[in-house]
């Protein structure tokens, strides 16, 4: 058991398939289980979601799959049923994603599905009408949900005037106001080859994939027509803004302006976010907040490298008589990170989780597939499933201590609370 | 079988015995040098003593506070420093435990969880400020959310006498009285061999598992006989029931209806079956009954679907939801609901919806295979509420069995008003 042989390198498995119309994929074959899944991604997600339409990214999401080429939308899922193929598509703040999964024996029918789905998508009024219900029953729920409630609090407060500061799933009046014609222009502007992404996993060889890429994605436009959108800092840090809502425990968000992914310093703040609150049973602020004080369940930071306001960020939700106390707890472990930096304990813990962790990552095609397309995204290069774990390791105790210091500042955060949290200083929303 | 039906050439899953009592079972998946390590024990929320709801989810959190061996927070450094993800569950019928990490550490996953399966030390200053922390997560998870307040009284008010009925995290006002004797004395009952299943999925064989298994849990002394599981079992059900829950944060109604059905381990041969080929039928993603007749027919909903919990010790549940159009009310909801249900037990399926339904299974089983942690899951629930492994290997066939015939019977046995309890959750309006 211990006798463990190094696989091949994971880098040294991906192939480049380019098709004779110029579409890039990047595969790993593997025939363990006879399956195939494929993703795609395009830049744009709901920042490129038009003025006062937000939601439109969603929506498109939603309808993709809801009736194409010669199918409504029940011959669609009847056709995707009877040869159990998966086809769905996504959307977050910076990009669409498209998501294919299909047994090798009906592979024929779920490229063919995933090409209509992308290029013929038919927008019927009655599947239309119905995810836009769908969307404003989603959003309804969410009303006076505590969590969603901190999270849009949030971003209104971080992002006034900006993409970011919308509802990327759209609000009711948003949703009311999309039409056919936004949906069809959506599309055309941004699922377009220039930002296209394609990692395939699973038993299927360069050549048929070679074909397929074509057929699937080789109608669409070669360019697409992104607005700009403008680089921000998160404003209101340094405040905390309550909105009250009669519940026993208040749902906090925290956050503050952070590195984005293509900076130098990228992966020390990795390691940084993962001492803080990145390790489930082993963060600053697991250890604080909950195992010592039993202060609340659930506690954790993130750094969120989105395309156009990179952030650091977390929550916790904990009773009302208890969230002053925890909020001080939280920003005495932030500032204390920015002071000092880390234990060279830690330190040395976080990195080897970090690294001994990575591979846990690839344990389904899915999940390899859709590394490999970020990776992609991220410009990182194909060998940088090789490279990662030693850009982890080599953070030292210095490097660490600077990059605390510009990634936390002095601490300071934007703080949204939901619930009725007693006496706390806040500026009421 | 049906030519969609054809046999999956999975892993290789195999399943040994320790001379004291231990099950393990082994699921090959070469792609990755990882491992799924899991402990199973087969004691749940359902085996809380009276009184003391909550307990079993309660000592599934104190199971990291360090044993005789190793000190508070050891194991789960270890865990972190090799790379490794952790964390641990509460259902109804089991308890289970999970590491996933690099294959080569397996053994000293092995150590660890073999040491805290009868070695645990617990003190009232490690206790009490896990109480505080389960008591937020039943303030985070049920007491901010009146869905979740809903969902709670359905359950209660669907198992009227048998322990399903009571919420796996517990109670609030029996969590607050929890105590380490109590924890204590509920780990000493369940936490033995006997009473355990280890699941090792990934890049291992059996002969190493079974090795180091023998090295570490093997040392554990074998209590004699596991701890046997005794509930009150539910009455036959007379009376439909409703129950309702309005609160001013509601702003989206819904509907669900819950069904006391059979399980896996209750059900005649095919029963369970029939019922998770009902359910697809109902419930299949833009093709399924609901769909079509609420959604997309009658426009009552904009969404609706069903669930079945078909592994269960017990007779378990099964729960149909809607969310009304807007403008709809839950009543005529209801109505419409009772209708698509009508129809089936009347008219049953046609033989499309059949082997739609039947490929999507079977096709899922296929799926599942490329996911090591989703197949010990799959086996880990199976074996906890009285399965085999067999019964999961054939499990593809056992549902192509199912007949039309057979898919109308249980609908109309099963999803009768008697059995079901109807929730609805509404707006209370507030007077301004």
């Amino acid at each position: 058991m211990n006798d463990l042989t190094p696989k091949a390198s994971l880098a040294s498995r991906i192939q480049t398939v380019r098709s004779s119309g110029g579409i890039e994929a990047w595969l790993i074959e593997d025939y363990t289980v006879p399956l195939i899944s494929l993703e795609c991604a395009f830049l744009g997600g709901a920042a490129q979601d038009p003025a006062g339409k937000a939601g439109v990214a969603s929506m498109l999401a939603g309808l993709l799959d809801e009736g194409a080429g010669p199918y409504d939308s029940t011959a669609f899922h009847e056709r995707l049923d009877d040869f159990a193929i998966e086809v769905s598509f996504g959307s977050d703040r910076d990009g669409f994603s498209g998501h294919l999964r299909t047994l090798i024996r009906h592979k024929a029918e779920a490229f063919d599905m995933l090409k209509l789905a992308l290029n013929e998508p038919r927008f019927d009024e009655e599947p239309l009408e119905r995810v836009r219900a769908q969307l404003v029953a989603s959003v309804l729920q969410d009303t006076n949900d505590p969590d969603a409630m901190a999270n849009r609090a949030w971003f209104t407060t971080a992002f006034p005037g900006h993409p970011y500061g919308n509802p990327s799933r759209g609000s009711l009046e948003t949703l009311a106001a999309i039409t056919r014609d936004d949906l069809i222009d959506y599309k055309a502007r941004i699922l377009a080859h220039d930002t296209l992404k394609i990692a395939v996993v699973g038993a299927i060889d360069a050549a048929s994939l070679s074909i397929e890429l074509d057929k699937v994605f080789g109608p669409l436009p070669k360019q697409s027509r992104r607005v700009a959108i403008p680089r921000v800092t998160p404003q209101g840090v340094g405040t905390r803004k309550i909105v009250d809502l009669d519940i026993p425990q208040s749902s906090v968000r925290f956050g503050a302006a952070g590195i984005s992914n293509d900076d130098p310093d990228w992966h020390v703040a990795i390691v940084l976010n993962q001492i803080l609150g990145g390790g489930v049973f082993s963060s600053r602020l697991f250890r604080e907040v909950r195992e010592k004080r039993g202060l609340a369940y659930s506690v954790s930071s993130s750094i969120a490298p989105f395309d156009f306001a990179p952030l650091h960020m977390g929550g916790t939700s904990t009773k009302n008589e208890r969230v002053a106390e925890s909020l001080s707890i939280i920003e005495a472990e932030i500032t204390s990170l920015a002071k000092d930096g880390p234990f060279d304990e830690e330190l040395d813990v976080a990195k080897k989780y970090l690294t001994g962790s990575y591979l846990l990552r690839f344990d389904t095609s899915q999940k390899l597939a859709s590394q490999l397309v970020q990776i992609q995204i991220d410009h990182l290069g194909q060998d940088y499933m090789d490279r990662r774990n030693g850009l982890i390791s080599s953070v030292t105790r210095e490097e660490a201590a600077r990059v605390a210091k510009r990634l936390y500042g002095e601490g300071k955060l934007l703080v949204t609370i939901v619930g009725r949290p007693v006496r706390i200083d806040a500026v009421k929303a | 079988m049906s030519p969609s039906a054809s046999p999956s050439t999975g892993p290789e899953i195999s399943t040994v015995t320790l001379h004291n009592g231990l099950q393990i079972v082994v699921i090959p998946d070469h792609r990755t040098p990882v491992v799924t390590h899991m402990v199973w024990y087969r004691n749940g929320s359902a085996d809380d003593p009276v009184g003391k709801s909550g307990i079993a989810h309660f000592l599934e959190h104190l199971m990291f506070k360090g044993t005789e061996k190793h000190t508070q927070g050891e194991f789960s450094d270890v865990v972190t420093a090799l790379g490794g993800q952790e964390n641990a569950f509460t259902s109804v019928d089991y308890t289970a435990y999970f590491q996933r990490i690099a294959r080569e550490h397996l053994k000293t996953m092995m150590e660890f969880e073999s040491d805290r399966m009868t070695g645990l030390v617990l003190t009232d200053e490690i206790v009490n400020p896990e109480r505080d922390v389960v008591i937020e997560e039943r303030r985070m998870r049920t007491d901010t959310d009146p869905g979740a307040q809903l969902g709670e009284a359905v359950s209660k008010a669907l198992f009227t006498h048998h322990p399903y009925g009571t919420p796996i995290i517990g109670w609030m006002h029996e969590i607050e009285t929890l105590n380490r004797e109590d924890a204590l004395a509920y780990y000493r009952r369940f936490y033995t061999p006997e009473n355990a299943i280890l699941i090792v999925a990934g890049d291992v064989t059996e002969d190493e598992v079974v090795r180091l298994a023998e090295a570490t849990y093997g040392r554990i002394p074998s209590r004699g006989e596991a701890p046997k599981r005794v509930r009150p079992q539910e009455p036959e059900p007379r009376a439909s029931r409703q129950v309702s829950l309005a609160d001013p944060k509601v702003e989206q109604p819904s509907l669900q209806r819950c069904y006391l059905v059979p399980s896996y381990t209750t059900g005649k041969p095919g029963e369970a079956e029939a019922l998770d080929v009902l359910v697809q039928i109902l419930s299949a993603q833009g093709t399924g009954r609901l769909h079509r007749d609420l959604v997309m027919e009658q426009h009552c909903a904009v969404a609706a679907g069903a669930w079945y919990q078909s592994t269960a010790v017990d007779q378990s549940r099964l729960l149909l939801y809607a969310i009304p159009h807007p403008g709809v009310s839950l009543d005529t909801l209801e109505k419409a609901l009772d209708g698509v249900i009508h129809d089936v037990i009347t008219n049953g399926i046609e033989a499309k919806e059949l082997a739609r339904a039947k490929t999507r299974l079977i096709a899922d089983t296929i799926y599942a295979q490329d996911s090591q942690a989703s197949l010990a899951r799959m086996y880990g629930a199976s074996l906890a509420t009285g399965s085999t492994v067999n019964d999961v290997k054939s499990w593809p066939e056992a549902i192509d069995a199912v007949s039309a015939e057979s898919v109308q019977a249980a609908a109309k046995a099963w999803l009768e008003r008697r059995r079901a309890v109807t929730g609805y959750l509404l707006k209370e309006e507030v007077a301004a």
